[in-house]
């Protein structure tokens, strides 16, 4: 097992490493003058210039440049934002907790419901229950998160009044952020209203984002388990006289789930996408929002600082999710 | 035993008449069978019926402003017209005829973005597949790296790069599409190249280029049209995003991402200016995704879903 | 003799209601108490077919018609389906052909053999999980599995073809069945392991006083094993006896063909004697006889008329001119 999980370490090396080059290639790449880029000055008289130049050290050639960034993120330190000079590091730490408690809620969401979807549709194979469950998630996949978004807004806060439209809790509650999360931390506080505030804030980016992987998750569910349910194994189950129930959950699913162990992994990139995109509609104070304010304010260590760090949490994500194929399916792990 | 009589002749064979039927009327009945599939098909040709004809069939141009209509309802609601069936946006702009124009830029973007994406990455598929070695892992990697960042952060780190605008946004969206194809077309060169019919030609003197291109190409296509189709509606659907971020296609172009980028603050006044570009978007991409599933069972009967 | 099963007019067809494909065909089967029954027909005979259809594992879109299907005098086509469920396992138990394939490759062996204990074991065996260890030990032990505690948590895959079947027998009689249906037992396996695997079987039948249908396309092994033979051909039953009269002297020319067709039988010859022609596809069933198109003796009543099942004595032969009434 441990030569499993060593192996599988060794290979994310380079990838991460690649993920490193493309952020510091990054900024030079972008149009216009590195100094003014970086440090947000425009229409520098030329002495600062050379000195700003000299200052972050753009003089030196290209690959020590890049060693000394690797040094530097290394180390933590990825810049400052430009427009609140805060540092990158700082800002990512303090706003990613809002993104994890979303995506992990919309992962939940479309686990929960997806896989007994999916269980359900292969189980009652041909009929409308089937018809319905793929119907329903190739629509899901098939439209924009953001309008789904939207739609939902219109139908929930606006029409219903049931949920709020935007925002991670009422404007009136201010609880200290001690975990970052704000399920934990108003539980924390002992402040049962403004509990209650934080849920039903979470409900409706909750369904937007996690639709996607739930209609993802559906159907791979389903694909899987009709393979699973063909298989000598269930039939043999079968002849044994086990419980129905149990040959569908106790065998089928659990040979079906290493697929959809696999998909459900792949979700997490396509939830960070998603996240982007949610949190900029529900104003969600996470990652997402800050890197698309970054972009489109130009704030180019938000930028790069945002990239590089979400894409290493994609990878390690999915180191976890290749490990747990790994507990899932005996066969890998003896490999 | 004493000799069997002479053996009777095989019905089957009396039926089929002239000779086997053609490859694509074959294909054409599998890929019938499938009902949503059809439609889809219909529904692609419609769209791109709408996209051709749209300078004719759209009833305004889509930039022309009616500064006395903003806002206005569509013609089910009280305060709606035939003038503007589908009401206008904001700046009073006839909604159902952006949409109509959009129709045309969207399946530009699906069309541009994955004919350069499928090239490309047909092209390197073949090579990393071919060659093997170091060409090979150096491909593979940088595809590790593009792969690791989700799709639409990759895109956004492209236009950072490239600046804003529809055409940016379609080089970002090939960059986003090109590793699946790059992966799928070295898999299917990884199967294929062991194969007698690639060893015969080398033997008989085929050169690399001719191998690799007129050889082994034309056996993964299967999966390549496949994943083409499905890229389509990734590359609408990521380009809508782009667009409402405001990254993608600029105002006052009627994309319908874009057309939507706005819409937040009027969802209580006019939720139509929300509702209908996305449920646009919605049947392209729908209509596309069941093509994609379609041909996939049609070409491939091993990848074939339990349907029926 | 007790009649364990009797099956009378059993149909199973496939395809669809306008075009049935039938997979058996008035197919009449009865297994004594303790009795060894051999299935025998090449594939697509229907014989594993008839085994699934017994225990009720044929599924959509196969349907399944037959007069009576009775077990210990119970008629398992008129009785509710939970009560069906419950036999499965406990009074008829079932082996198949690839035993690796038939063992779920995600839990060890130990827990698979756990289950069918704490589902059909005795009261005392399923009380506890230490109970039901030493259940399954004992039971691996009488299937001449050696250490059979390193074996408990070994996953299927770590397994050798003998020894999964052995592992699915030892499951199978967990119940303490009074039936035992084996579909191509050793046919997956080594020859050195075919004989223990059936040597096991005959042995765990003395001891217990089961029944056995041995379903398999090898005469070699039924000639060997079984009390009595069913000879199948495309669905339809051709031909029944007692072992060894039915290979001394076989009724049905399709017998005759597939003794023919042994190696043992053709020792002096430069080649295999075979039976020319294939067996009828979906589409082309003849209205005669079945055999009819391959027949070396067929005549025209044969491809006119489809023959039905004629007594001779303790045997039965579907055949307008059974060989031993020549």
């Amino acid at each position: 097992m441990l030569g499993f999980i060593l192996r599988r370490l060794a290979l994310i090396v380079p990838t991460f490493i690649g993920v490193t080059l493309l952020a510091f290639a990054l900024i030079h790449l972008i149009p216009g003058d590195p100094v003014e880029n970086i440090s947000g000055e425009r229409g520098m008289d030329p002495a600062r210039r050379a000195r700003l130049l000299h200052e972050f050290g753009l003089d030196r050639p290209l690959a020590v440049q890049y060693a000394s960034y690797v040094g530097q993120v290394l180390h933590g330190d990825l810049g400052s934002s430009l427009t609140t000079h805060d540092s990158v590091a700082h800002e990512f730490a303090t706003l990613f907790p809002a993104t994890v408690e979303l995506a992990t809620f919309a992962l939940l969401f479309a686990v929960l419901v997806g896989v007994p979807a999916g269980v359900l549709a292969a189980v009652k194979r041909n009929t409308f229950a089937d018809y319905a469950v793929m119907g329903v998630s190739l629509t899901g996949y098939s439209m924009p998160i953001f309008w789904w978004a939207l739609l939902l807004i219109l139908f929930f806060s606006v029409q219903l009044g049931w949920t709020p439209v935007s925002g991670r809790i009422a404007v009136e509650y201010d609880i200290p952020a001690v975990t970052g999360f704000m399920l934990v931390d108003t539980l924390r506080a002992g402040d049962m209203a403004a509990f209650r505030s934080a849920v039903s804030h979470l409900i409706l980016p909750t369904i937007a984002l996690g639709t996607i992987p739930l209609a993802v998750i559906a159907r791979m569910t389903r694909s899987a388990m009709l393979e699973v349910l063909r298989e000598d194994y269930v039939r043999a189950a079968r002849a044994r006289g086990l419980p129905r129930w149990r040959v569908i959950v106790v065998h089928a699913l659990r040979n079906a789930s290493i697929p959809v162990i696999t998909v459900v992994g792949l979700q997490v990139g396509l939830l960070l996408s998603g996240a982007i995109l949610t949190e900029t509609i529900f104003s969600w104070p996470g990652v997402g929002n800050w890197l698309i304010h970054g972009v489109q304010s130009r704030d180019y260590p938000v930028v790069q600082g945002g990239i590089l760090l979400i894409a290493a949490l994609v990878i390690s994500v999915n180191l976890v999710v290749d490990l747990l194929y790994g507990v899932a399916n005996p066969r890998i792990r003896h490999a | 035993m004493r000799e069997t009589s002479a053996p009777h002749p095989n019905p089957l064979s009396a039926a089929r008449g002239e000779g086997a039927p053609s490859r694509f009327g074959e294909f054409w009945r599998a890929y019938a069978q499938n009902r949503g599939a059809v439609a889809g098909l219909l529904i692609v040709g419609a769209l791109i019926a709408l996209a051709i004809g749209a300078d004719v069939i759209a009833p305004h141009p889509p930039h022309e402003q009616y500064r006395e209509f903003t806002l206005a309802p569509p013609v089910w609601h009280a305060g709606g017209s035939l003038r503007f069936i589908l009401g206008t946006d904001p700046v009073g702009r006839d909604i159902l005829s952006r949409l109509i124009h959009g129709t045309r830029l969207s399946l530009l973007i699906g069309a541009i973005s994955v004919a350069i994406s499928l090239t490309l990455g047909a092209v390197l598929g073949l090579v990393a597949g071919y060659f093997r070695g170091l060409v090979d892992t150096a491909i593979m990697r940088m595809m590790d790296v593009m792969l690791a960042l989700p799709s639409l952060l990759l895109a956004i780190a492209v236009v950072a790069i490239l600046g804003p605008g529809l055409v940016n946004a379609m080089y970002a969206i090939a960059i986003v599409l090109l590793p699946h194809y790059v992966r799928l077309t070295r898999a299917a060169v990884l199967a294929e190249a062991p194969r007698e019919y690639v060893t015969s030609s080398r033997i008989a003197g085929a050169g690399a280029l001719r191998l690799m291109f007129a050889t082994i190409l034309p056996n993964c296509a299967a999966p390549l049209i496949v994943q083409a189709t499905l890229g389509f509606s990734n590359a609408i659907l990521d380009a809508a995003a782009l667009g409402f971020l405001g990254l993608g296609a600029q105002p006052p172009t009627p994309e319908w991402g874009s057309m939507l980028a706005s819409a937040l603050e009027f969802i209580q006044r006019a939720p139509w200016v929300v509702t209908f570009p996305g449920l646009a978007i919605l049947v392209t991409v729908l209509a596309f995704n069941l093509m994609g599933d379609g041909l996939r069972d049609a070409l491939d009967p091993k990848l074939r879903r339990s349907t029926a | 003799m007790n009649e364990l099963v009797v099956i009378e007019d059993l149909h199973v067809d496939f395809g669809t209601r306008a075009r049935p494909l039938p997979a058996v065909e008035g197919l009449d089967l009865s297994i004594g108490e303790g009795e060894i029954v051999g299935l025998v027909g090449e594939s697509g005979s229907g014989k594993s077919v008839t085994a699934l259809a017994l225990m009720n594992l044929v599924d959509f879109p196969g349907r399944v018609r037959v007069r009576r299907m009775s077990f210990a005098g119970r008629d398992l086509a008129r009785i509710p389906d939970r009560e069906r469920r419950a036999l499965a396992g406990r009074d008829i138990a079932m082996i198949f052909q690839d035993p690796l394939g038939s063992l779920d490759p995600c839990y060890t062996v130990g827990y698979q053999l756990g289950e069918a204990i704490g589902l059909h074991g005795h009261a005392d065996e399923r009380v506890s999980a230490a109970a039901r260890r030493e259940r399954a030990l004992a039971l691996l032990r009488e299937v001449e599995i050696a250490d059979p505690a390193a074996r408990l948590s070994a996953f299927p895959h770590q397994l050798s073809g003998g020894m999964a079947q052995r592992v699915m027998i030892a499951i199978a009689i967990a119940g303490r069945p009074r039936l035992l249906i084996a579909d191509e037992p050793t046919t997956a396996l080594d020859v050195t392991v075919q004989a223990q695997v059936l040597a096991l079987l005959m042995r765990l039948r003395r001891e217990r006083g089961m029944a056995l249908l041995l379903i398999t396309h090898d005469l070699a092994v039924v000639a060997e094993t079984a009390d009595r033979v069913v000879v199948m051909y495309a669905g339809q039953v051709m031909e029944t006896g007692a072992v060894p009269t039915i290979f001394d002297a076989p009724l049905h020319p399709y017998t005759q063909a597939l003794l023919d067709a042994l190696p043992e039988h053709n020792l002096d010859r430069a080649r295999l004697r075979t039976i020319a022609g294939v067996v009828p596809g979906a589409h082309d069933r003849p209205s005669g006889c079945l055999l009819a198109p391959r027949c070396a003796f067929a005549v025209d009543r044969c491809v006119a008329e489809r023959p039905g099942i004629g007594a001779f004595g303790d045997a039965t032969v579907r055949c307008h001119f059974p060989l031993g009434a020549r």
